[in-house]
């Protein structure tokens, strides 16, 4: 008995990443023959950050059960804080090498915001951490707006006022100019570094889940006075898996920001509906269920492009299939009927599982 | 000396005393039972004594250790595991897991040897597994080690709830009305299994319960409590035949 389990949360395991695996040699494939039109090819690194900010906010979701409507900030804060590292060091260190920097920078950065913001917050019970978290991410976006960031021989100057107050020499190196943002950022990800990402994303996630401490965070999901009473210290694990979720979705901001040559922090990758689609994608792919959100993920991106050819039925299509998606997922009908269709096709390869 | 000791326990919520004075000894070994009407503050006592509420005043002493105003995760650490009334499953995680969770503070490994699944991570899952799927086997819930802990049946629950409060390795057990909702033929299985619990791993265990069969058939010693007071203390039969306990159960 004990030895099928383990086999089968590997075999889960395993699925995903092959699954993960198998889009990107079908993407290939299909580049390399010439298959895939140019807007879709701009969307493939795009397509890696929001698979991975899902798997991200799952965690919080899914596995910490708390609810978080500011994954977009997370995204933000490790967007900013490694455009400004590559731009500044964009000479100095070797693309690879400073690549590399910058995601673990990224992920420090959000996940010490992350950490911040969940040490009042998780302490509480209820839905403190979705109103705090909403918060959070409008602050983050208007201060990255307002702020001004440069860097010369004096070393560095910041302001909040505007960009001659910043009082920097003539070969001063401006980083963040307000409400334009980060320009020059060395375009270094690419969709092969976003799958990479993704699987690792899905190494820590999905080991994490099935450790001891993913097990304390699940036991406080599903009854916090029960996981208090053998002895899991609630907070402490709280603030783990949330500054996780947080700091993978800071790698994910990496991603993007290296992904474009001027960064800024608009409502539209960074404000709260980008926190709320991000959700979406989330509760279409089923609350806990990490294959689930990258499928959605993709799908919910990909297809307001593909339909871009039905001009204003676009939006009525999307909405339908959100509605589909829901039902397929959580109507206790459709459960049933899943269920159903799952066991005649596993009762007809092996009988003997029947019983 | 005994191995749980409280000392003129009391609480009260707002202007209502739900707890006064209140004294017990129990001995190690002991299979002690906590009954009285609804409402006499039976579960708050176990919520005192598990850290869920502080006492207003007076000690709580677990062999010879003070336990008065700690926290429950520093309580269970010290040796008191309980069940609950209303049972308390991690229901979307597997019987196997929910054993594992009781097992988490006696067998560690840190998140990142968890994440980058280092050796111990292995040496330590395996240890669990053995441990968990040990105690599983004397519950009689082996089979079920794959189920979602929501899908067992309620008598499987209860027992779960248990097997994972004996993960912790307390000294005393707390049950919280074990026999609740259970036929007459499910409580007598119970009844059993409270006993080889006990036996098997030498076990001190104070319980509350309603149903007087199970009260007088396994508890060696009782105490009686109504509106929150001691209204009788001492063996079982003794306690059961005292006319005062009568009246409060059955009124006058």
């Amino acid at each position: 008995m004990k030895k099928i389990k383990i086999n089968k949360t590997m075999k889960n395991d395993m699925i995903t990443y092959g699954m993960v695996i198998l889009a990107y040699i079908v993407v290939q494939l299909l580049i390399s023959s010439g298959h895939v039109s140019s807007l879709i090819r701009g969307l493939l690194v795009p397509f890696c950050t929001y698979v991975i900010v899902a798997i991200a906010l799952n965690l919080t979701v899914g596995i910490l059960g708390e609810l978080s409507l500011g994954h977009a900030g997370f995204m933000c804060v490790g967007a900013f804080s490694s455009a400004v590292f590559s731009l500044a060091y964009k000479d100095a260190i070797p693309g690879g090498l400073r690549f590399f920097l910058a995601i673990l920078i990224g992920a420090a950065a959000a996940a010490l915001v992350g950490f911040l913001v969940g040490i009042p917050v998780l302490r509480l019970r209820g839905d403190y951490l979705a109103i705090v978290t909403l918060a959070f991410g409008e602050i983050i976006k208007n201060i990255i707006n307002a702020l001004y960031l440069g860097v010369d021989s004096n070393g560095i100057h910041f302001t909040m006022k505007d960009a001659l107050s910043l009082n920097m020499e003539e070969d001063g190196l401006m980083l963040i100019k307000g409400a334009q943002g980060v320009t020059g950022t060395p375009n270094d990800s690419n969709f092969t570094i976003g799958v990479v990402l993704i699987l690792i994303t899905l190494f820590i996630v999905l080991n994490f889940i099935h450790s001891r401490t993913g097990r304390a965070v699940m036991s406080i999901r599903d009854n916090r006075i029960a996981a208090e009473s053998v002895g899991i210290n609630v907070t402490k694990y709280k603030l783990i898996a949330f500054t996780i979720s947080a700091s993978i979705a800071g790698v994910a901001g990496v991603l993007y920001a290296h992904n474009l040559s001027t960064l800024n922090a608009l409502p539209k990758n960074f404000g709260y509906n980008m926190s709320i689609l991000i959700l979406v994608f989330v509760v279409l792919g089923g609350i806990g269920n990490i294959r689930g959100s990258i499928i959605a993920a993709v799908l919910l991106t990909l297809l307001p492009e593909v339909l871009r050819g039905l001009s204003d039925y676009r939006m009525l299509i999307y909405a339908i299939v959100l509605i589909a998606m829901m039902i397929f997922n959580w109507s206790p009908n459709a459960i049933f009927f899943r269920k159903r269709l799952k066991q005649r096709i596993t009762a007809g390869r092996k009988p003997e599982k029947e019983a | 000396m005994a191995l749980l000791e409280t000392k003129n326990l009391g609480i009260s919520f707002g202007g209502l005393r739900a707890v006064n004075a209140f004294d017990i000894s129990v001995e190690k070994g002991q299979l002690y039972g906590l009954i009285g009407p609804n409402g006499a503050g039976k579960t708050t006592i176990f919520n005192l004594l598990t850290g869920v509420y502080q006492p207003d005043e007076g000690a709580i002493l677990l062999d010879g250790v003070n336990l008065t105003g700690k926290k429950t995760i520093d309580i269970c650490k010290a040796g008191i595991a309980r069940t609950f009334q209303n049972i308390r499953l991690f229901g979307d995680m597997t019987v196997l897991d929910n054993v594992k969770v009781g097992l988490h503070n006696h067998y560690t490994y840190s998140t990142l040897e968890g994440i980058l699944r280092f050796p111990r991570y292995h040496k330590v899952e395996k240890e669990m597994n053995e441990k968990a799927m040990e105690l599983l086997k004397v519950f009689g819930l082996e089979e079920y080690a794959d189920y979602k802990a929501e899908n067992l049946p309620y008598g499987q629950q209860r027992k779960l709830e248990i097997a994972r409060a004996m993960a912790t390795a307390p000294k005393l057990l707390l049950l919280d009305e074990p026999a609740a909702g259970m036929n007459p033929n499910e409580t007598k299985e119970l009844m059993d299994m409270i006993g080889f619990v006990r036996d098997h791993f030498d076990m001190t265990i104070l319980l509350i319960e309603h149903d007087m069969k199970l009260v007088s058939g396994i508890c060696e010693k009782l105490t009686v409590l109504n509106f929150g007071e001691v209204l009788a203390q001492g063996d079982t039969q003794d306690v059961l035949s005292n006319p005062e306990v009568i009246t409060a159960y059955l009124g006058s």
